[in-house]
């Protein structure tokens, strides 16, 4: 440990440690001073100046949270010129917003909003003009709203560091700044993935899902509708959230109940497809493998990353499963075996998805998943709209007797349910492909190398003397950097999942905004919503999937056997390379020593 | 004019004569009988030079070349390299001559010239900026020479460190000490920068520097590099600098070719190289670490400092920037000494300063004067004063960053201190003069409007705080300024210059405060009275017909929206509810019967 050094906060000296800045320090002795453009996760933009501080012997003010302490370092954080200056920057900042905050979907979960009641400000002084741009509202997925946009720039860092995505970035200078894709062009033309982690940053409304809460309304009080809904294993560890609940409770009874009250006619759980997903997928590998197909196979389940791939990695498609997504397996089967079961009209069936993804809405729409001329999933709606619609129609979640999923589609294994989170479909693979290929029963089913928030995991697994090498990537920068090993030696893994937000689907982009005290994308919130479903695992008597009975019975009854022509007709779908529009291949920066 | 190609100057005064002064004239004309140069040459004896210790002395011009030290065989040498080969005898030339001298030989029995210093700028003006063989004659890459062959990089750094150099982009940062943390880091890569993204209105030092003598900076770069241990040096200039940007890739292709750049320079182990980096024009790329994110191909925005650039600069390695004319003043600093350029200038401030004097003055133009020269030196004096017979009303320097003077600071001496004390800044050399034609508002408003348009729009009080100020201002010269608007552009400037990021949202406001602070009473006559007394705010200005017109009619008739009426040889009068304030019938009255209130 270095040696401590003395810093003086507000006249009282306190011991710290040395090599980190004025708001790290200051967090640590109970000091908490006001911020805005500052993600832990993030570089330091330096840009909002909220967290300014007074430090004895600079000229003017230092921002916190790039300025690092020294020894005998004398800081202020709260006098009154400093105050009346934060204040005012936060003014200014309210000055150039629309101010619609009782009809803004941030109402009440906007950091602008907490900041201004925090600063106090009652009155006004420098109002003037303010900026007018249109709605980006071209994605399936994410709005974007420039005039929310208070340029704090957690969104192009999000985008540019957290998931490597490049899309956004600052254009224009001065009072004309703004938030764009390059190029301006519409979002939904442009590179976006839609992982919708622009929205979990963004400390306002600048980005939001698109909302489907009003047509979803309309149609639940549509008679002809047979209305259907599942739910993605990550909703229930979070929804809680919405509600003011603490992090990491499982709400799997208390949101199915929610779901019937709401209107739903039957409410399955994606946690059953996760588990055909792996019975495909699973099979799919160990055809692989000992058919000499093209390894590393990766998997194919989180939708931005598949956008990803097909964007920026199209040399990597044939590795790919080829199993859809588990919501659009549960759409198909929904439509198909289900409606055959229930001898209902497929096209009377409104398949509703409430999935902790934005980039859901956008697999949703996408024409290659589309099967007999219907699309598999309707709707998708994100945890914060199903959160909003059941408060908006007077249900308590909170107290709610819970209730269990219908059938035939709603039993799950332990499996299933860690699909929610960064490693558990390696880890559920890893359970039923083991068996298939040994014949033998895996008894220490817990992985514990694909497990945790490590950004890149690798582990291994011998099966019948054959050592099958594993890594897990979340975040797509993560993955990005774990797929250029794979470039450089394709031989390095043979098995390899990929999850395009930071900590698998519990921090998907459509998760519940951060609560007072919290942050968004906080590493212990998204840790206690992981365990939140690994302890549902642990509570399970089926862990596996291939063990789930339900799941067996679809294959008797419709879909034959994994990889048949009819889990193909239905389950597995095919990706084609996607020329990123406005976006210039990125060169390897080299110094030439020649003028220009 | 003799046709005589040189002419030799002997010194026959006592102090030489005892060193064998004669003597040596003897030997030196025996060598010009051998090679036959009596026709080309013109021999003078001269009085006492007054460098008796350095004796004998032999003068030759042009060039105005000083050979002390004499010795009986070095005739032959200075006859054969120098009047034949037109090559001077570098070792034998004697010191005393400093640089700037020879600029001074030329042009400095004018008025404008004989009161500068031309240090940096001390080939502008001499030397064809396209023959490298012309800076050659004028010691160029003499320095480098010497550098690399007798001083070790510390000895580089202590003489820049001794010299008291300070940066000449605005900030005043020691260059010396500069160049020390930046050799001090043991990363292998560094980075050698010029910033030559001059964006002050109405600036033109940097471009001039570089459009006169472009190998100046070249030469002071490559010593840069040495001196901290760099082989990659890059120029960021404004494409809008077409002819500098096309003489510096002139002049780097001319030192590659002798040898100045490139691999093992000089034939020493020393290999240096310097590309061009075109800027886009915008304002805060002159920021360094805008300037290095610009390089680096991402938008041009300032980020948090530490860490400084001489710790992690361009592309994370050590980096040393430093502006035109800090680097022009490398080359003189080692061959003239740091002792001699430290003796130029003020307790805190050495060297010269260039500035670039524009606005209300009869000689407009580029001016480079030691520290420590007053305001009204540089206005009065090389700037002749204000023109038309107006009165002087405050001289602006440091361009959008600096402030406005009024004549009760006039014998302020320029330097970073004494600037900064009187509640301007020094910046990278514009001075503006206004006279008593201009209004203060509306000249805070032009640096507020300059400076809220070039803001990157990264941190909050620059981008959104110089905007408010920018509407307060222009409500205020429309004559709409309310009660409060004074405070509360003293309470936006003060907090935008102790909250914002970088220096341009830091010395955004001071345009308007250093107005507020000294022509206060303007900003209360526009607010209170809606009167502008210098009669620019067109909303706040009346046209009318005084007693003493003659009823000409001329005023009628350019009237282009008919607001002047009257009946012949009758006194006229301007309807002020017509009147759209062009300024045609004003213009247009022979007997100055129209008058602005």
């Amino acid at each position: 440990m270095s040696r401590l050094i003395t810093i003086t906060i507000n006249d009282k000296p306190y011991q710290v440690e040395p090599n980190q800045t004025i708001m790290q320090a200051a967090d640590k002795l109970g000091f908490h001073i006001p911020r805005l453009c500052y993600h832990p996760k993030l570089s330091i933009e330096g840009a909002c100046r909220v967290c300014i501080v007074e430090v004895e012997g600079m000229r003017n003010y230092v921002a916190s949270c790039a300025f690092p302490v020294s020894d005998g370092m004398k800081i202020r954080t709260n006098t009154p010129t400093l105050r009346t200056a934060r204040r005012d920057i936060i003014e200014l900042i309210l000055d150039n917003h629309p101010q619609d905050c009782h009809t803004c979907e941030r109402d009440g979960n906007c950091e602008l909003q907490r900041l201004a009641a925090s600063m106090g400000i009652r009155a006004r002084h420098f109002e003037g003009e303010r900026k007018r741009y249109e709605k980006d509202l071209s994605s399936e997925a994410v709005i974007r709203d420039p005039e929310k946009c208070i340029l704090c720039g957690r969104c192009v860092r999000m985008c540019s560091e957290i998931q490597q995505v490049h899309n956004l970035t600052q254009a224009h200078r001065g009072f004309h700044t703004v938030v764009m894709p390059a190029y301006n062009m519409p979002m939904g033309e442009s590179v976006c993935t839609a992982c919708g982690q622009c929205i979990n940053v963004c400390p306002t409304a600048a980005f939001l899902e698109k909302n489907y809460t009003q047509e979803l309304f309309e149609k639940l009080n549509d008679p002809n509708l047979v209305k259907v809904v599942q739910f993605a294993p990550s909703v229930r560890a979070a929804i809680g959230e919405a509600f003011g609940l603490e992090p990491g409770l499982n709400m799997e009874g208390q949101l199915i109940a929610s779901l019937r009250k709401l209107g739903f006619d039957y409410v399955f759980d994606t946690q059953f497809a996760a588990d055909l997903t792996i019975m495909e997928e699973a099979s799919e590998f160990l055809e692989r493998l000992q058919n000499g197909g093209v390894l590393p196979m990766i998997t194919s389940c989180s939708s931005a990353w598949m956008k990803c791939l097909e964007q920026f990695y199209p040399d990597l498609i044939p590795n790919v499963s080829t199993c859809k997504s588990p919501m659009s397996m549960q759409g198909a089967v929904t439509k198909t075996y289900f409606a055959k079961k229930k001898k209902i009209d497929p096209r009377k069936i409104l398949s509703v998805a409430v999935m902790c993804c934005t980039a859901k809405k956008y697999e949703a729409a996408r024409p290659e998943l589309m099967f007999d001329g219907m699309r598999g999933v309707d709707i998708v709606v994100t945890t914060r709209e199903a959160a909003w619609m059941i408060k908006s129609a007077g249900i308590d979640l909170v107290h709610i007797q819970p209730e269990e999923p219908d059938h035939p589609l709603g039993i799950s294994s332990g499996a299933g349910a860690i699909f929610g989170t960064t490693g558990g479909v390696m880890e559920a693979a890893i359970r039923t492909a083991y068996e298939l290929y040994t014949g033998e029963t895996l008894v220490d089913i817990e992985v514990e190398a694909v497990r945790g928030l490590k950004g890149i995991k690798e582990g291994s697994i011998t099966m019948d003397g054959k050592e099958i090498r594993v890594a897990v990537a979340h975040g797509l920068g993560n993955a990005c950097r774990l797929l250029e090993r794979v470039r450089q030696d394709p031989s390095r893994y043979h098995f390899i999942e990929i999850m395009g937000c930071p900590g698998g689907c519990v921090g998907g982009g459509g998760q519940p905004y951060a609560q007072i005290n919290s942050i968004p994308l906080d590493d212990d919130n998204l840790r206690k919503r992981a365990q939140a479903l690994y302890d549902l695992d642990k509570a399970k008597t089926i862990r596996r999937s291939h063990d789930n009975p339900d799941v067996q019975k679809l294959y008797k009854e419709f879909l034959q056997s994994p990889l048949s022509p009819v889990s193909h007709q239905y389950l597995h779908t095919h990706y084609k390379a996607k020329t990123p529009a406005g976006i210039i291949p990125k060169k390897e920066r080299t110094m030439s020593g020649d003028s220009k | 004019m003799s046709d005589k190609q040189y002419k030799l100057t002997f010194c026959d005064g006592s102090g030489c004569l005892k060193n064998q002064a004669r003597e040596f004239r003897r030997v030196f004309e025996e060598e010009l009988q051998r090679q036959q140069l009596q026709q080309n040459v013109q021999m003078h004896l001269s009085g006492c030079l007054g460098m008796c210790g350095k004796g004998p002395i032999l003068i030759v011009n042009p060039g105005y070349i000083m050979y002390g030290h004499l010795r009986l065989e070095d005739a032959s040498e200075i006859v054969r390299e120098h009047l034949v080969n037109g090559r001077p005898v570098s070792r034998l030339i004697i010191q005393e001559d400093h640089l700037y001298n020879r600029f001074f030989r030329i042009f400095g029995d004018s008025e404008f010239f004989g009161r500068q210093m031309r240090i940096a700028l001390r080939n502008c003006g001499v030397i064809d900026p396209e023959k490298i063989d012309d800076y050659l004659a004028m010691r160029g890459y003499e320095a480098l020479a010497k550098v690399l062959t007798e001083m070790t990089p510390q000895q580089v750094i202590e003489e820049v460190k001794k010299s008291g150099l300070r940066g000449r982009g605005g900030a005043g940062f020691p260059t010396g000490l500069k160049w020390e943390y930046t050799a001090k880091q043991s990363d292998p890569e560094k980075y050698v920068i010029c910033n030559a993204d001059e964006g002050d209105p109405g600036a033109f030092m940097d471009r001039s520097a570089i459009e006169g003598d472009p190998h100046t900076v070249l030469e002071g770069m490559i010593i840069g590099g040495y001196a901290i241990g760099s082989r990659q040096g890059i120029i960021y200039i404004r494409a809008e600098y077409p002819l500098a940007v096309q003489r510096l890739k002139k002049a780097i292709e001319d030192a590659r070719r002798e040898g100045f750049l490139g691999e093992r320079i000089l034939g020493t182990d020393f290999s240096f190289d310097i590309r061009i980096c075109l800027g886009a024009g915008a304002f805060v790329c002159g920021e360094e670490t805008a300037l290095i994110y610009s390089i680096e191909g991402a938008r041009g925005m300032p980020r948090p400092r530490p860490p400084y650039p001489s710790v992690s600069g361009l592309f994370g390695k050590p980096t040393l920037i430093n502006n035109v004319e800090t680097w022009a003043n490398i080359p003189v600093i080692i061959i003239d000494g740091a002792d001699w350029f430290s003796r130029i200038g003020t307790a805190t401030s050495k060297g010269t300063k260039v500035f670039a004097l524009a606005g209300k003055v009869r000689n407009t133009g580029l001016v480079e004067t030691p520290m420590g020269t007053t305001l009204r030196d540089i206005v009065f004096g090389i700037g002749g004063g204000i023109p038309n017979g107006k009165k002087f009303k405050a001289v602006q320097t440091g361009g959008p960053s600096g402030g406005c003077l009024p004549e009760q600071y006039l014998d302020t001496q320029i330097d970073y201190e004494s600037l900064a004390k009187a509640g301007s800044i020094m910046g990278s050399g514009g001075m503006i003069v206004i006279d008593e034609d201009s209004c203060m508002v509306r000249m805070a408003r032009f640096f507020v409007e300059f400076t809220q348009d070039e803001s990157c729009g990264k941190c909050t009080p620059c981008r959104e705080g110089t905007k408010r100020m920018l509407e307060i201002l222009t409500r205020i010269t429309r004559g709409q300024g309310r009660p409060g608007d004074i405070e509360k552009l003293e309470r936006l400037g003060t907090m935008i210059q102790k909250a914002s990021l970088c220096g341009l949202g830091q010395s955004a406001p001071n345009p308007v405060l250093s107005t507020l602070r000294n022509f206060r009473e303007e900003y209360e006559e526009h607010i209170h009275q809606k009167k502008c007394r210098s009669h620019e705010c067109t909303a706040l200005l009346t046209y009318v017909v005084q007693d003493n017109c003659v009823g000409c009619g001329a005023c009628k008739r350019v009237c282009p929206v008919n607001a002047v009426s009257g009946n012949r040889k009758e006194k006229h009068t301007i309807d002020p509810k017509l009147c759209i304030k062009c300024g045609q019938c004003y213009d247009a009255c022979k007997f100055n019967a129209i008058a602005k209130v």
